[in-house]
């Protein structure tokens, strides 16, 4: 029982990386960037929360929603700002620009709310449901709940509506896309709007699994959510969920059976097999299906 | 309809397009032949805003063109299937096909079963990805896919290339067929043979520069194409 409860904890926070690495595998897909600045939109997103929840006094989910806005503005700030001058720009200055985000982002962050770390608020309180002797936490029934459905309506998106099926096009061929019509700047938009709803989300429950958040929050999930992305083969979007749900699990377990201080190692390590076996991540082919 | 005066284009440093001017009648078919990298698929890329003329104006339908973004471009009657066909591979037969009426909101159905009524192979494999179709049915599905946005002009760029002869001789009736229907069509080849045979009128390429013009009779009968191109007396 004690396993099956670990496994779920794992499945909850699994979820939430899952919601981080989507972001990153569609901005990759579409724009052919790594947007290392991703993660720290979590923390943005989270301490919108606070801001909103705490400190505003609004109700519960007006919360999450506003703050939700806050990270898809900024998330496209970010790219109009920053990314977009460098559309035909080597890789690596992107790259390198995408780093320096991250830090003003995080800098950002210290000047407004200092260094410390902030309580997060309790936002959902939900008895524990028991299960004969299995007990799963009512965050962690609330977290699956919401980041499930948001992968459901996500896929749904992707490949019943006008605008995924154009990110798809995109995604493969842009000039082909902008012959169709399709305004490439305006997909790629969409998109890191739509990975930063995520982050957002993914920054509001991630808080509340853990309970504060600091202007350096946003790096170790981003770095593993980044993870993720390549673990289920980067570009892919059901390799986003299934590597971000994967990892989650390996994490707890690692540190319910071997130690807290090595389950991130642990999860390295796992990557590292991983794309030694098979370089293109779990579910990435090698003419990639990308976004 | 299209009129293109004087574009220079370069690669680089690469002087791909030279002081390149010709024009296309409306319901006319024009072939722009010519040599491997003589500069007709650059010439194509700039109508269609990819590329960018460091000179002269390129005039669709009474309006200047040449600073527009290609995507705005479809909106305004332009079709262009480039080279290699381009279709999404990843995508269905459908799918592919509802990209190219992007930028339409109705009759998308209809005209869907239009393409399908020119093309019954495209029905059949409907929802099949477009990567496992022959190179044929691709060149079908691209020019559907362009079709669907109902061009004024539509540009061709090496439809028959990469096509075995029977495939080569099908795309021709096709082309045939829309400009029977109507069709403008700009056609880049370098099958100038049968280029010249569906062509109402051509230029010829040579180094980025047009050398030659005249209808596709004259051209056909002129020795120097003869010679150069079509690989007779």
């Amino acid at each position: 029982m004690n396993f099956l409860s670990n496994l779920i904890s794992g499945l909850s926070l699994g979820s939430i990386y899952a919601l981080i690495a989507l972001g990153y595998t569609m901005v990759y897909g579409i724009a052919k960037m790594l947007n290392f600045a991703h993660g720290d939109i979590i923390m943005v997103g989270a301490f919108a929360t606070i801001v909103f929840i705490n400190n505003l006094g609004l109700p519960m989910i007006v919360g999450v929603l506003l703050s939700v806005v806050v990270c898809v503005v900024v998330g496209v700030l970010v790219e109009r700002i920053a990314y977009k001058p460098l559309r035909s720009s080597p890789p690596l200055s992107v790259l390198i620009t995408a780093i320096g985000v991250s830090y003003f982002l995080q800098s950002l962050a210290q000047v407004i709310f200092g260094t410390n770390q902030k309580n997060f608020p309790k936002f959902i309180e939900i008895t524990p449901v028991h299960i004969n002797e299995l007990t799963i936490k009512g965050e962690s029934i609330v977290t699956m709940t919401v980041t499930f459905s948001l992968m459901v309506a996500l896929s749904l998106f992707i490949s019943k509506t006008k605008i995924g099926k154009a990110m798809r096009a995109v995604s493969e061929d842009k000039q082909a896309a902008e012959l169709m019509g399709i305004s490439v700047n305006k997909t790629i938009t969409i998109t890191f709007a739509i990975g930063s709803a995520l982050a957002s989300v993914a920054g509001s429950f991630y808080g509340l699994t853990y309970g504060f958040i600091g202007p350096y929050s946003g790096s170790m999930p981003g770095i593993k959510a980044f993870v993720a992305a390549v673990f289920g083969g980067i570009g892919s979007i059901p390799g986003a969920m299934l590597g971000g749900i994967l990892l989650g699990i390996i994490e707890n377990l690692a540190k319910a059976y071997v130690s807290t201080e090595l389950s991130d190692a642990i999860v390295f390590g796992v990557l590292i097999v991983v794309l030694l076996v098979k370089p293109t991540g779990l579910l990435g082919k090698k003419t990639n299906e990308k976004v | 309809m299209l009129k293109v005066e004087n574009i220079n284009v370069y690669y680089g440093k690469i002087h791909a397009i030279r002081d390149v001017s010709f024009y296309v009648k409306e319901g006319e078919v024009v072939a722009l032949i010519g040599a491997n990298g003589a500069g007709k698929s650059t010439t194509l890329k700039t109508i269609s805003g990819l590329l960018h003329s460091k000179t002269g104006s390129i005039t669709f339908l009474n309006e200047d063109i040449s600073k527009i973004e290609p995507y705005k471009l479809v909106g305004r009657g332009l079709a262009h299937v480039p080279e290699g066909r381009r279709i999404f591979l990843q995508m269905t037969v459908r799918e592919n096909l509802e990209m190219g009426a992007y930028t339409k909101c109705e009759n998308i159905e209809k005209d869907i079963e239009n393409i399908y009524a020119r093309f019954p192979r495209l029905r059949e494999r409907e929802n099949q990805i477009a990567g496992t179709l022959s190179g044929g049915e691709q060149q079908m599905l691209a020019i559907g896919r362009a079709l669907m946005s109902h061009p004024k002009l539509l540009i061709l760029d090496e439809p028959s290339m990469g096509l075995a002869p029977i495939l080569v001789g099908q795309i021709f009736d096709i082309i045939k067929e829309l400009h029977k229907a109507g069709t403008t069509i700009l056609l880049v080849e370098q099958n100038a043979e049968m280029a010249l045979a569906v062509a109402d009128r051509a230029y010829v390429f040579e180094s980025g520069n047009i050398v030659l013009s005249g209808t596709g009779k004259e051209l056909s009968e002129s020795d120097a194409i003869k010679k150069a191109y079509l690989g007779g007396s």
